[in-house]
């Protein structure tokens, strides 16, 4: 039997177990989100440096003003629509590869975008919508007047989907490669009917790999702002946008901090409604 | 089709309507024949085991009768009714999977009403059927519990209660025992047995465990390379096996190459023997001799009896009831049984190394397999 730890030999032991993941979180995560929400709570100087009086106002006039609230809207809706699209190719996709024979070379073609900058692949996008671009190469081929697609918001779905396409495919590839195939038989077997039997012996399976892959491209793609910025030109202001800009040319860091801060808490908020709804397994899920 | 020379071991009345039937099935893949040109039928509230070596076709003749696979050639008829090409959630059959397929995120009450929920069931209905399969396989209580978190066995026996509970005309069970440890498997043997005459149902058996298809089944047929070799009730298949193949795969036999002198006279190796008056072979002909090890009789002091020859005790192996001996006579090996009963009456010594003894063949144990020696490895 060995002795009881002691309480600085357990402390000792979290230190090394629990240790470095806390550093690593303290360090990139809570200080970072600390100084924002200090910053978020102070005003801009005459040289756009952080000063006091602190207080709520930059709170009050992100959500005072309806343009703010256009633009939080809209984020929330492309972001949203992108990530419905999204699903709609990636779920069937993901099982395509799954059960292909070819599946590492599938998965390579799907990892491949990235072995090339992000900007640069928005870039190529330019190149494709923009009005000599290749796209209407090809409708004016066809004896068609060539389309307006830049700056367009089809121009920031399209990109936003192929951009984040990936992270969804691939925690859900990773949930559907583990699902054992004979269940969908076993289901046929007791009497359903194949896409009964496909939606209760195998769909749940895939739940958690649907909500991980969800998450992974709905918060980025709700916080993007290059793609909107090159490829919805004007039109188009997300709430990256706003945030870039506070950030950079109007130099009111105190704004920016206060706008980031609620994008940030209405994602948590999301999670936290996911989890109660799945209750404690949907916690356990997450983590 | 009734057995003649045996008494069935469990003295069953067997419906005279045929359960399934199956008609000239042949199933490619690729080039190869995985199951070939396959006729049998099984009849109503029969154990009937599909026994052979592994790869051997049976799981695909199985995948047929369930109705996962259709068969390039042939016809599957369940119940009366042509079903080759009817999808397998509108056939009167359930499965239990080799590795039970038992949905993980479901309950095992869930697990057990999914079939009736398919069915549309009424709620109470299907709650008290459930309970009734619980307590059928011995595990009242543990519907909420998630399957994941049994034992191989409570699964095994979720998987049965999940497709019995559906009352099916005829249960397909693909080696359903052999992810066990034996003793669980002995006793699971049992159970299965007593639930099959219990519920009257027709159990399709598929089994690599020769001894599991003995114990359980009322007949047996074994296959080998796609093919039925043999096709019987289960004594028949152990006492008179056709061919070289069935003699080797069911237990273990003794096979003696032979050449007909006369039609009840054989040269072989080891000298001429007599054969039971059953047989009656062509004067010339090319056949083999199979005895069981435990039909072998051994003397110390030669015995009044036809079939007799000299031998050496080349090797014992004790097995706690039993003593195996393997003889050496004129260059062919003999494997021999008999039981350790600590006595040392005539027919019953116990031998020791290198000892002559006399070994005696008895006639009606030389079971005569014409078509000679191929396939005579189950393994090769
Ligand atoms: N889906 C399949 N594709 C190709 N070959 C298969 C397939 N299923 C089975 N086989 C082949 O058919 C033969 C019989 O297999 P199987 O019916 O599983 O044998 P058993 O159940 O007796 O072990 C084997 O040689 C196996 O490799
Ligand atoms: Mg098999």
């Amino acid at each position: 039997m060995r002795e009881a730890a002691t309480p600085w030999e357990r402390l000792r032991q979290m230190l090394i177990t629990v240790g470095p993941g806390a550093l690593w979180l303290g360090l990139f995560v809570l200080i970072p989100t600390l100084i924002m929400l200090v910053a978020s709570l102070m005003s801009r100087g005459s040289l756009g440096q952080l000063v006091p009086p602190f207080g709520l106002h930059n709170y009050l006039r992100f959500f005072s003003d309806p343009l703010f609230l256009e633009i939080i809207g809209r984020s929330l809706w492309i972001g949203l629509w992108s990530t419905v699209f999204i699903m709609l190719l990636g779920y069937p996709l993901a099982f395509y590869i799954a059960q292909s024979r070819h599946k590492e070379v599938l998965l390579l073609l799907v990892v491949i975008p990235f072995f090339t900058n992000f900007l640069i692949r928005v870039y190529a996008w330019i190149v494709i919508f923009q009005k000599e671009g290749l796209l209407n190469g090809l409708i004016t081929a066809f004896g068609l007047p060539p389309a307006e697609l830049l700056p367009s918001t089809l121009a920031v779905y399209v990109a936003t989907v192929y951009t984040y396409l990936p992270f969804f495919v691939l925690p859900l590839y990773a949930a559907v490669e583990r699902i054992d195939w004979s269940q969908l038989e076993a289901a046929y077997d007791l009497g359903a009917r194949p896409i009964r039997a496909f939606w209760e012996a195998i769909f749940p399976q895939t739940v958690p790999g649907l909500f991980e892959g969800f998450l992974l491209v709905f918060i980025p793609a709700v916080g993007t702002f290059v793609i909107a910025d090159l490829l919805g030109g004007g039109k188009v202001t997300l709430i990256g946008n706003l945030i870039q800009l506070q950030f950079g040319s109007a130099q009111n860091w105190a704004f920016g901090s206060a706008a980031s801060m609620v994008l940030m808490a209405m994602v948590l908020l999301g999670l936290w409604l996911y989890a109660r709804t799945q209750g404690e397994k949907g916690l356990d899920k997450l983590v | 089709m009734e057995p003649t020379l045996f008494r069935g071991r469990r003295e069953r009345k067997l419906g005279q309507n045929l359960a399934v039937r199956l008609e000239g099935i042949t199933k490619r893949f690729g080039d190869q024949k995985a199951v070939d040109n396959v006729s049998l039928d099984i009849r109503d509230g029969e154990f009937f085991s599909l026994l052979g070596p592994s790869g051997c076709g049976k799981t695909t003749l199985l995948r047929m009768i369930a109705g996962f696979d259709t068969p390039d050639e042939g016809r599957v008829i369940i119940g009366g009714k042509d079903m080759t090409e009817v999808p397998p959630y509108l056939r009167p059959v359930n499965t239990v999977f080799q590795n039970y397929a038992l949905f993980p995120h479901m309950t095992v009450e869930q697990n057990i009403a999914f079939g009736l929920r398919m069915k549309k069931m009424p709620r109470d209905e299907i709650a008290r059927r459930v309970q009734w399969a619980l307590e059928l396989i011995n595990l009242p209580g543990y519907e909420k519990r998630r399957t994941d978190q049994m034992s191989g066995g409570q699964r095994q026996r979720i998987a049965l209660a999940r497709a019995l509970v559906n009352e099916p005309e005829v249960l397909l069970l693909d080696e359903p025992l052999s992810a066990l440890d034996l003793k669980l498997r002995q006793e699971l043997r049992v159970d299965l047995m007593n639930l099959q005459e219990r519920l009257g149902i027709t159990f399709i058996f598929v089994t690599h465990d020769q001894e599991e298809a003995l114990v359980m089944s009322d007949r047996i047929a074994v296959m080998n390379k796609g093919r039925i070799e043999q096709l019987g009730p289960t004594e028949e298949i152990y006492e008179l096996p056709k061919t070289a193949f069935v003699a080797k795969f069911i237990g273990d036999s003794n096979l003696i190459p032979a050449q007909a002198l006369e039609p009840r006279k054989v040269r072989t190796a080891l000298g001429e023997f007599v054969l039971d008056e059953e047989d009656a072979l062509t004067p010339g002909q090319e056949v083999l001799l199979s005895i069981r090890p435990e039909k072998i009789r051994l003397f110390r002091d030669k015995p009044n009896l036809p079939n007799v020859f000299r031998a050496r005790i080349d090797d014992i192996i004790y097995t706690g009831s039993e003593n195996q001996y393997v003889l050496l006579a004129d260059g062919q090996r003999l494997m021999c049984e008999t039981l350790n009963q600590d006595i040392q009456e005539p027919g019953h010594e116990e031998f020791t190394y290198d000892e002559e003894v006399w070994v005696a063949l008895t006639p009606e144990k030389l079971v005569v397999i014409e078509g000679g020696v191929e396939g005579s490895n189950p393994y090769a």
